[in-house]
């Protein structure tokens, strides 16, 4: 599955797309499928979302969960400080 | 130290305004990402993995307790109450808002800070040695020539838009503190005839092509300096490759050309150069060298420090260093906790830094390129009240170029371009040799990580080195021996296939164990190193 991220212009918080809109919780994310290009093209021009980007994913209980370590990372905040990140459930080392 | 003047103060002014309105132009969507990304990133702003980063100057790693307590401020009030000290002496902050960004500005202005020139194809940071002014071997003070070179780079028009970086570091004495020939461009001090001058050596650096810097210039007198250095980044300017980001820096130029070449460019250059009259008067040094005037030292102080506290008594053998000025030392801080984020310190720590720098020493502090900090001017009489104040803090760590005082990168628990994390590994590698007695056994060690081939974790110059690599998907830890960033300078090298996690901490313990069995008396891990070679380390590390 192909979902979607970025930053919020403003805070820079790390977001996903929901299908109507952008949240912080990796965990509401949606699949894109097609239509991520598209998506992102009118996200972007429409100044809610920034340096946006696809990200390959998989399904799993808890949400989708990016393939790559990378983004799951991303989603889940540094591994060394988890008092700071927002999405704990995310496993980071094996998806 | 150094104060602004009305042009530096103004022209940090008015670029902090500048900074607000196109931030404001941002926010209101007149301007696009790739309009505002360099603006932004010539004031220190990154997008990061996590959120923006602010990466703040802190011109030759000195400041002052005002400054310092600033930096505390703005961890406090903007980020998560913590900053983080790099390898450049700067400090970082990872989790900035946009629209604070101008703020946060105009608050570093008021104590004579900015974020400027932290990014880009510029002159970065001029970075120095952490002693400076205090160490009994330097020939020199570096710090008025790092500051002179700070004021010629500031806003350069001409090495604005280099074909890549370019991190330029000044030290003073034999014993480098600073990887000076790991640098673009590194100036050793020296005093030849009983006049001043500089060795230089250009074309250093880390990254995915490490090189030492060859020597360029063995004695350049410090009259001509800025005109040779001018002299040096026009060469580059001119033929510095501009095609391939890989292959831009001044290292590959001169590898490329040839020593020989590029000197007798230079040569040629500064000929020309040395008619424009860009070196400064006599009385401008002059003006710039009376910032760094000795402070006023109590005369007749006991060189004698009671010892009666064992831990005390560790941390000054390990954390405290002699200074040129009797009844006074100089002071290491280690932001290295075991468990802990290397180069990591809290609001509440970096204000009780502050604290101490104006109680005890001479208001002044210094950030190292190891990422610990420095009170360079403390009286040895209270040495045991700085140090129960550290421990109350938690920052009393006895362990300054031991295995655990540990350089690492951000790494990919921050950094977009990171392919794996360092910091859990750092944190790991303290945790197995965590044990203080075993630490001193080991002695001197210096162990540097980093999370991608940038190296910022300067892991070449590491006696161990660590680098992070991505493979197909998974962290995994190349393993390198015998660098150093030190006088003796040296690349590391690979000695096999990679770790992962776990493994190349066994891989570590099993390199350390094999020096302690091997070493002769005196000999630091390094020593052995280069004595046994690498064959020996790699039989004990792989089998």
């Amino acid at each position: 599955m192909k979902i979607l991220t970025g930053n919020d212009l403003k805070t820079g918080d790390v977001i996903w797309w929901t299908g109507k809109s952008w949240s912080r919780h990796i965990g509401e994310a949606v699949d894109a499928g097609d239509n991520g290009e598209a998506v992102l093209a009118e996200e972007s021009a429409a100044q809610r979302v920034n340096a946006a980007y696809i990200v390959d994913a998989a399904a799993s209980p808890n949400g989708p969960l990016p393939l790559h370590i990378k983004d799951r990372v991303r989603a889940a905040g540094p591994t060394v400080r988890a008092d700071l990140g927002i999405n704990p459930d995310v496993p980071i080392v094996k998806g | 130290m150094y104060q602004y003047d009305k042009f530096d103060q103004a022209i940090v002014d008015a670029r902090v305004e500048e900074f607000r309105d196109q931030v404001n132009r941002r926010i209101n969507g007149e301007m696009t990402e790739d309009q505002f990304k360099p603006l932004r990133l010539m004031n220190g702003l990154y997008l990061q993995l996590h959120a923006y980063m602010l990466r703040v100057a802190i011109p030759y790693g000195t400041l002052s307790g005002k400054q310092m307590r600033m930096l505390g401020h703005i961890a406090r009030k903007y980020d998560r109450d913590y900053g983080h000290f790099t390898t450049r002496q700067n400090i970082q902050y990872n989790w900035i808002k946009l629209e604070d960004t101008p703020d946060i500005l105009a608050d570093l202005a008021s104590v004579e800070m900015h974020a400027i020139q932290t990014s880009g194809n510029c002159i970065r940071n001029i970075s120095s040695d952490q002693y400076a002014g205090a160490a009994a071997d330097e020939v020199a003070d570096p710090r008025p020539w790092a500051e002179l070179l700070r004021q010629w780079s500031t806003f350069h028009p001409e090495f604005s838009y280099l074909p890549r970086k370019f991190k330029i570091a000044v030290i003073a004495s034999q014993e480098d503190r600073a990887a000076m020939r790991l640098h673009d461009i590194g100036l050793e001090l020296v005093m030849r005839d009983g006049v001043l001058g500089a060795r230089v050596f250009v074309g250093g650096g880390m990254g995915r092509t490490p090189m030492i810097a060859p020597e360029i210039a063995e004695f350049v007198k410090a009259d001509d300096l800025l005109s040779y250095l001018e002299a040096c980044l026009r060469v580059y300017n001119r033929y510095g490759r501009r095609d391939n980001a890989y292959k831009a820096r001044i290292k590959i130029l001169i590898h490329e050309l040839g020593a020989d070449e590029y000197r007798r460019q230079v040569a040629e250059e500064f000929a020309h150069v040395k008619t424009l009259g860009i070196d400064p008067p006599l009385a401008e040094l002059e003006r710039i060298s009376a910032y760094f005037a000795p402070p006023a030292y109590e005369q007749g102080l006991s060189d004698e420090i009671d010892r009666s506290n064992p831990a005390f008594a560790h941390w000054v053998d390990q954390n405290v260093k002699a200074h040129k000025q009797p009844g006074y030392a100089i002071v290491n801080i280690s932001l290295k906790p075991v468990g802990g984020i290397p180069g990591d310190a809290s609001s509440d720590q970096i204000d009780l830094m502050a604290d101490l720098a104006e109680k005890y020493g001479f208001d002044e502090l210094r950030v190292t390129h190891a990422q610990n900090i420095v009170l360079p001017f403390v009286a040895k009489r209270d040495l045991f009240t700085v140090w129960q104040a550290l421990d109350a803090a938690g920052i009393a760590n006895a362990n300054l170029d031991l295995v655990t005082d540990i350089i690492a990168c951000p790494g990919l628990d921050y950094c977009s371009l990171a392919n794996a994390r360092s910091i859990p590994v750092a944190q790991k590698i303290a945790e197995r040799f965590a044990d203080a007695e075993r630490q001193r056994d080991i002695g001197e060690l210096k162990l540097k990580i980093s999370g991608c081939i940038n190296a910022c974790g300067h892991h070449h110059a590491g006696h161990i080195g660590i680098l992070g690599v991505d493979k197909k998907g998974v962290e995994n830890y190349q393993l390198t021996l015998g660098g150093s960033g030190a006088e003796d300078v040296s690349i590391g090298k690979i000695t096999g296939p990679g770790f992962d996690e776990d493994g190349i901490v066994d891989a570590v313990e099993r390199a350390v164990e094999k020096y302690r069995a091997v070493r002769v008396e005196g000999e630091r891990f390094i020593d052995t190193y280069r004595r046994v070679g690498a064959d020996s380390f790699k039989e004990a590390i792989y089998g």
